[in-house]
């Protein structure tokens, strides 16, 4: 299945290791991995994050105190139980929420306390998002989906300058993923592979450095669910795109390069 | 880009916001409705009161007036100068009307104006009003040989026939100067000490009309022995007239609510009008006037109101002629300004020269000020409250607008997650409320012009409908309703409209833009 050699996927996970061995001091081990090329710097990291959730008046903890590094070019999965907190990291990650403590950090700056304009400039070019249930917008078809971070990111005169060259690339990552026979079809009228397969070519139209995927195959049968899995290890392999993948499936996990897991708010 | 094309996509996929644009199209419609048919109306109302007015009025206080026309204008002259374009004297005077209709008197209060056949046309459109087509183009106080109008000259055969008027003139005053000789001759039968002997005739069309045995006996003899009597040779009703007056189109008949004309009075009859002689205390004059022309300016104050005469009848029926000088007093003088001079400027340049215990110096808008300040006062009022309407439909918008942020709270949270900023997302609900006002009030402008256009065939539907009148004729004198579209006010309301839509549509975008991203999506 995987395009990675055994080899090659051991030697990135006893890096990884090393890495998660020595937070804070990626640099130190960068010279001594064997592949030079791939930069060792921790992409993105949790440094002691807690979330806790209010329900009524009882405060219930979900991350206690959690650190983590997403080195670049690593597909690494988090492992848990369904409501262990799983998606609430990946969220945090992608600055879709704030932790109660405690710093994230994204290529070697801390990225949860910036201006909210910011953070949404980091969310439309830099992290693409995978979900569980597609989210998809219902009004728009295909390609729209597709293209619809590119509108956000743009102006109304910087779109209409670009649209031509915007979906141009739009189809071609729409062909990458298999729909180009899909593009103008709208998500009630795509089966749940296919939209899944458009959220990743959604996630990434700006070509993204990480890509946050919330259990992406959650609700695909297994063989779908292995397109995708496919589609995100090619991605990591040719072109060197850092994957966090979050799911409570163990044979899916085990896909990954590295796998956490996230046992009481803490990874192990 | 996205908010452009997700405003468009929710604008044609969620048809029940399309509803809330009904309300806001229907208030939109109603405001140009209303405010076309009230600046309709004033526009009509200020036509009418300014064509039978001149610009300026220059008044002496009181009956007696003031002495030398020509000297007071004059001096209007050398104060205003070149914004002067024409003057006139009259005499106004408080006046009662009396006729006969089926041997009954019956008494009109009116207001008598004596005038300069002239040079009162030179102050003011009152002749286009007249109703025989050779006074519109000369006025005069002789009565006419027939072919007044049958129809209204300005609507045309549109307008209600006019029962009795095509006999109007001379040959009606010959048929009532023949009726009344027929009437004398059967009385004189019926009292023996003035009973004249005759022979019976056949050809005399009158002869039914008073005690048909007896005429049919007598008429054709009695006709030919009243010839010779001698107060018939003094005046001859049948070939002579009194000093012809010009009278209000509503004194001289009562309209039906059919809008069909019953005439009381027609030209070629002879009214009695009685007033106050100048001095004081003042005594009551009388004096036959014959009735030449109407005048029907359709402003219905002035049309029940005022009677014109020839200004030196009046003056010496009252005795306003100075016996040393020759001249006459005059009550006012009616001025008319050139083409774009400023009333009000004028009317203070006069004012600040004469003396205000002296003459009272108005505009035409000044004398129906209270008038136009009414209807002025109804326009805004209505205005309000039809605002009022698109507010309404706000809250609708509001409601609705609620219930598709609620709706669409997991496409919020995606496009968050995909980096719309919450301005972002706040604009795309306030860009959809801009849509639906711009829609709604587009709407509301096609549908309130077109009502416009056709309010007269609507009117007519709807009256064929309910059974009742909605619009009388009669109290207006109008045969169609009134319209005048001020592109200013269409304007006005559009952005009212719209503005409203706007501001409906900010809650709800507020709302949507501080949904938080992870909320939104959990939602479902």
């Amino acid at each position: 299945m995987s395009n990675v050699s055994p080899a090659v996927r051991q030697q990135q996970q006893s890096k990884s290791q090393q890495a998660g061995s020595l937070p804070g001091h990626a640099h130190d081990a960068a010279p001594d991995t064997v592949q030079a090329s791939e930069s060792p710097v921790a992409i993105l990291a949790a440094r002691d994050v807690r979330k806790n959730y209010h329900k009524g008046q009882n405060i219930i903890p979900v991350l206690r105190g959690l650190d983590v590094d997403i080195r670049e070019g690593e597909f690494i999965s988090i492992i848990g139980q369904s409501g262990c907190g799983k998606s609430t990291l990946l969220h945090l990650l992608g600055t879709l929420d704030h932790p109660d403590t405690g710093e994230i950090h994204f290529s070697g700056s801390r990225v949860d306390n910036i201006a909210s304009k910011k953070r949404d400039q980091l969310r439309n070019e830099t992290f693409g998002f995978v979900f569980q249930f597609y989210h998809l917008l219902p009004e728009l078809t295909a390609l729209g989906n597709v293209l619809l971070p590119l509108m956000i990111g743009h102006g109304l005169f910087g779109y209409l300058s670009n649209r031509k060259k915007f979906r141009s690339r739009a189809v071609e990552l729409l062909s990458m993923v298999g729909l180009s026979h899909r593009l103008n079809h709208k998500p009630r009228e795509l089966s749940g592979g296919e939209m899944q397969r458009t959220a990743i070519a959604r996630a990434l139209i700006n070509g993204p450095r990480v890509l946050l995927a919330d259990e992406p195959t959650g609700n695909l049968d297994r063989k779908a669910g292995q397109e995708i899995l496919n589609i995100l290890r090619n991605l990591n392999v040719n072109k060197n795109l850092t994957i966090v993948m979050v799911t409570h499936d163990e044979g899916i996990a085990a896909q990954a390069d590295r796998t956490v897991r996230l046992i009481e708010g803490r990874l192990e | 880009m996205y908010k452009i094309i997700l405003c468009w996509r929710y604008l044609h996929t969620r048809y029940i916001a399309l509803a809330s644009v009904i309300s806001v199209t229907l208030g939109v419609s109603t405001l140009i409705v209303v405010n076309s048919v009230m600046s309709g109306f004033t526009y009509e109302m200020q036509h009418r009161i300014h064509g039978i007015l001149s610009d300026i009025v220059f008044d002496g206080h009181g009956l007696e007036g003031f002495s030398d026309a020509a000297w007071h204008m004059q001096r209007i002259r050398e104060v205003a100068g070149d914004d002067i374009e024409a003057m006139t004297p009259t005499v106004h005077v408080p006046a009662m009307l009396n006729y006969r209709v089926q041997g009954r008197w019956v008494h009109r209060q009116v207001n008598f104006i004596g005038i300069d056949p002239e040079t009162y046309a030179t102050v003011s459109d009152c002749t286009a009003y007249l109703q025989h087509p050779e006074n519109r183009k000369q006025p005069s106080f002789k009565l006419r040989n027939g072919g007044y109008d049958v129809y209204d000259h300005v609507l045309g055969e549109e307008s209600p026939y006019r029962h009795g008027m095509e006999v109007a003139g001379w040959p009606h005053r010959q048929w009532v100067a023949a009726q009344e000789k027929a009437w004398l001759v059967a009385q004189k039968k019926n009292t023996p000490e003035l009973a004249v002997p005759e022979k019976v005739g056949k050809s005399d069309p009158f002869s039914g009309i008073e005690t048909p045995q007896l005429a049919a006996e007598s008429d054709q003899g009695v006709a030919q022995q009243w010839g010779p009597l001698t107060e018939d040779r003094i005046y001859n009703k049948a070939v002579e007239q009194e000093t012809g007056i010009i009278v209000g189109y509503a004194l001289s008949q009562i309209m039906g609510r059919d809008g069909d004309h019953y005439f009381m009075v027609l030209p070629g009859d002879d009214v009695q009008l009685t007033f106050p002689a100048a001095g004081t205390p003042p005594k009551a004059v009388s004096g036959s006037f014959t009735v030449v022309d109407f005048y029907q300016s359709k402003m219905s104050e002035y049309d029940s109101a005022f009677i014109f005469a020839p200004i030196q009848k009046i003056q010496q029926m009252r005795g306003m002629i100075d016996p040393s000088t020759g001249l006459g007093n005059v009550n006012s003088i009616q001025i008319k300004l050139r083409a774009g001079a400023d009333l009000v400027a004028v009317r203070d340049k006069l004012r600040a020269s004469f003396p205000p215990e002296m003459y009272g110096i108005s505009t035409w808008r000044d004398k129906q000020g209270p008038l136009l300040a009414a209807v002025q006062m109804e326009t805004a009022i209505l205005n309000i409250l039809l605002f009022l309407i698109i507010a309404v439909a706000g809250f609708g918008i509001l409601a609705i607008f609620f219930m598709i942020v609620v709706e669409k709270t997991k496409d919020i949270g995606i496009l968050k997650s995909l980096g719309a900023s919450g301005g972002g997302v706040m604009s795309i609900f306030l860009t959809y409320g801009l849509s639906l006002g711009t829609v709604g009030s587009g709407a509301g402008v096609l549908l309130g012009l077109l009502f416009v256009r056709h309010i007269d065939n609507i009117r007519h539907w709807v009256e064929v409908l309910t059974g009742q009148p909605v619009f009388d004729p009669s109290i207006y004198y109008f045969q169609e309703i009134p319209t005048l579209i001020q592109p200013l006010m269409i304007t006005w309301v559009i952005v009212g409209a719209i503005a409203i839509a706007v501001i409906a549509s900010v809650l709800p975008a507020l709302r949507a833009a501080r949904l938080h991203p992870v909320e939104a999506l959990r939602y479902e």
